[in-house]
């Protein structure tokens, strides 16, 4: 037996590598970028295994010259793409405000989403208000296009007095349920089966509203990915399935978490639900697919997979320094561009917008963030010692404090008074 | 009733009066459970309330979670507690937070059910007592019944609790108390006072104690199975022992173990999980803080040993007549 093994060629580990690390010189010119406007868009009402080549390719809408083409172009007038331009705008605006915040130590952490600004801005304009998100701590665009107040989310970002969360959770996890925004939790991908369940909840009642939830490539390798997919095409929930592929998970670039195999639209394919791949930059094409997925979705056709193929131009959070793995020329070189120039070019190509509507624009963003930021602090920042009472720690655990947390709430109350704090 | 069909009867009840429960799991729809606990169930109340799930963990309770924020009040099941660990994550990081990370905004008002403990021959995967893994959760409930009439009345509260609750179910005496003489015929629950159960609505409060037995020699807390061994243990022995069935883990009923123990001055812990680190280990310290001067004895912890649940040394390893007599005399004898 051994001398037959002797034979044999010797079995090698294969440990995927990014093809750029720092100081090489990032070009992604190997990346498939399909034309605007190539990818067909089946009916609604197709089955999902009759347009499986929609999971390998891109659907792109906004072309090299700012025009919107093909059949996925969704029409929309020059109102509502304004109106898309500016929640992109304002989120970039938040997230470097709030980054600046955090290096300034008003805050312990913070996450950008620079880059990806379409894929939550998009998204959320194409589905009706009230249709619940289930975000990953990406997506705070949604809660900007919703029109959340920017001084709740610094509120929450500064676990200062007015917090909604009452200081209990890490910056950017925030919780809005009348924003249709569900609480955001540290645990990756655990939202995934959970909007599976708030959408199986509504087809179960006979309503009209749908979920949608979000998670990076990364995140795609979690167990609850897999049971997520399951339910969904299992009970056929109405249900859109998003992940935000950005290349990156934290330091990991995707070919960890399955890439260098296949894309991650492609996924939906084996479990039978609709699968397609966008172009994450191009807010029309985030638009399109969405408002396709949601209506699939209200028609009772199921769940849609809809990879966002993007890139994250900035690191992964505040405590994150991606010059470390990466090359430093990746953001510039991604082929796919910035999602809001992009459609910045497309309105100005239209003959709605110019440069100097877009400077004025910018500059507004920023004063309202800014504006937001001063009422925010008027709240309090950490660091500035607590800002909620110390024993509503124990509030909240249960819908009622029960005799055990009572009892260490009234023994930390007494430890203060005895320290004299 | 046995314990099935008492179990069976909260779930009916509550899903009569609230539209929004519902029932999941693997093997819980047309069939009705590999233990019968739903059996009737989606036939009465259709598929949408009470259906079969794919066999992932992980999904039932991240898809109960979802369907609780929706405004549904469900009751999964996971077919055995030895299978609840793919779902921990769910549990201990979405459930059990859910209500405090997002100050209110969003609950889960969801009741796990799930078959636990050994006595039946289970080997390891079908005879785990997890409980003590999730009374370290905050934000969890932990319930064990220990009768017909309790499983019906706490299972009914524990659905109406906002807060999620794990139910555990001894799946030993689901038929039958069981004294830990598994050399003797089988009973089953009818000649048991308990097992007179109403078939309408009636609750037993999360957070009560029950005192099966009071006495005055040592107290002994104990819940689920080994409520019933402990009891004819003392019979047997004749030990005036005062026995206390927890009924519920977390919130506990610290009041009535506190002033059984300043009472009896003993105190001695029942449970088959392992012992270390086993809710035993709570227990013992809650006692010592609270009844210290009262104590005359050691506290006593008659456990499973810290050893994976075996198959054919079952006997061995789990704590029956023998064992909790050897304790009783070691913690009388001073």
């Amino acid at each position: 037996m051994d001398a037959l093994r002797a034979n044999l060629p010797p079995l090698s580990l294969h440990v995927p590598e990014p093809k750029f690390r720092p100081g090489d010189e990032a070009d992604f010119s190997d990346v498939d970028v399909p034309p605007a406007g190539s990818a067909r868009r089946p009916d609604t009402a197709d089955k999902a295994d009759s347009f499986h080549e929609l999971a390998y390719t891109l659907v792109r809408v906004l072309d090299e010259n700012g025009q919107a083409v093909g059949p996925w172009d969704p029409k929309l007038d020059p109102e509502t793409l304004r109106k898309m331009l500016r929640s992109m705008a304002l989120t970039r605006a938040f997230d470097e405000r709030m980054f600046r915040a955090q290096r300034q130590g008003k805050t312990s952490f913070y996450m950008k989403s620079t880059g990806e600004e379409a894929v939550s801005v998009a998204a959320a304009m194409a589905m009706a208000f009230d249709d619940m998100c289930f975000p990953s701590y990406r997506q705070q665009g949604i809660l900007i296009t919703r029109g959340y107040p920017l001084v709740d989310m610094m509120n929450q970002i500064y676990s200062n007095s007015a917090d909604p969360l009452q200081g209990r959770q890490l910056p950017i996890m925030y919780s809005a349920k009348d924003h249709g925004f569900f609480s955001i939790s540290g645990n990756l991908t655990t939202q995934y089966p959970q909007a599976v369940g708030w959408a199986m909840a509504s087809a179960a009642k006979g309503d009209t509203r749908i979920a949608a939830t979000w998670c990076g490539d990364g995140s795609t390798a979690e167990g609850d990915f897999h049971s997520a997919m399951i339910f969904a095409t299992v009970y056929k929930a109405p249900v859109i399935l998003n992940v935000v592929n950005n290349q990156w998970a934290i330091s990991s670039f995707s070919g960890f978490a399955g890439a260098e195999a296949t894309t991650f639209a492609a996924r939906a394919i084996g479990y039978g639900i609709a699968g397609l791949r966008v172009d994450g930059n191009d807010a029309l094409a985030v638009y399109a697919a969405t408002q396709w997925a949601a209506e699939r979705a209200r028609t009772n056709q199921g769940p849609t997979l809809i990879e966002h193929f993007t890139y994250r131009t900035e690191g992964h959070s505040t405590s994150d320094d991606p010059t470390a793995y990466r090359s430093a020329g990746e953001p510039t070189a991604w082929p796919l561009g910035d999602p809001i120039r992009r459609l910045r070019d497309h309105l100005i190509a239209l003959g709605e917008w110019d440069e100097e509507r877009q400077a004025a624009m910018d500059r507004e963003c920023a004063e309202d963030v800014k504006r937001a930021q001063k009422d925010a602090e008027k709240n309090g920042i950490l660091g500035h010692g607590m800002h909620q009472p110390f024993e509503t720690m124990f509030e909240g655990v249960f819908e009622e404090i029960p005799w055990h947390l009572k009892e260490q709430q009234q023994q930390m109350i007494a430890e203060r008074k005895a320290a004299g704090i | 009733m046995n314990m099935i069909q008492a179990i069976n009867s909260a779930m009916d009840v509550m899903m009569e009066r609230d539209p929004n429960m519902v029932v999941m799991g693997e093997d819980v729809g047309y069939f009705g459970g590999v233990f019968r606990a739903t059996a009737g169930l989606q036939a009465k109340y259709g598929k949408t309330r009470a259906f079969d799930t794919p066999i992932t963990e992980i999904g039932i309770i991240g898809v109960a979670i979802g369907m609780g924020a929706y405004g549904l009040r469900p009751v999964p099941e996971i077919q055995f507690a030895d299978y609840i660990y793919p779902a921990l994550d769910q549990l201990v990081s979405e459930a059990a937070r859910l209500r405090y990370r997002s100050n209110g905004d969003f609950t889960a008002p969801i009741t796990v059910r799930s078959p636990y403990g050994g006595g039946i021959f289970g080997g390891q995967t079908h005879s785990q007592s997890p409980e003590g893994i999730f009374t370290h959760v905050s934000g969890i409930k932990t319930v064990i019944p220990s009768t017909p009439y309790d499983a019906k009345g706490l299972l009914i509260a524990a659905i109406e609790d906002n807060d999620p609750v794990l139910f555990l179910e001894p799946k030993r005496i689901y038929n039958g108390p069981f004294d830990g003489h598994y050399d003797r015929p089988a009973r089953n629950w009818t000649a048991h006072p308990a097992s007179e159960v109403p078939a309408g609505h009636y609750r037993v409060e999360l957070g009560k104690a029950a005192t099966v037995r009071a006495g005055e020699a040592v107290t002994i807390l104990c819940y689920g199975t080994m409520v019933h061994v402990v009891a004819s243990t003392v019979e047997e022995l004749g030990i005036d022992a005062e026995i206390i069935d927890l009924r519920t883990l977390v919130p506990l009923d610290i009041d009535a173990i506190e002033a059984s123990v300043k009472k009896t001055g003993r105190c001695m812990i029942v449970h088959e999980a392992t012992r270390t680190s086993g809710f035993g280990a709570e227990l013992t310290a809650l006692v010592q803080e609270r009844c210290f001067y009262h104590l005359e004895a050691p506290i006593e912890r008659v456990t499973g040993f810290d050893t994976p649940y075996p198959h054919s040394l079952e006997w061995a390893y789990f704590p029956g007549p023998v064992r909790i007599g050897e304790a009783l005399k070691k913690i009388l004898k001073d």
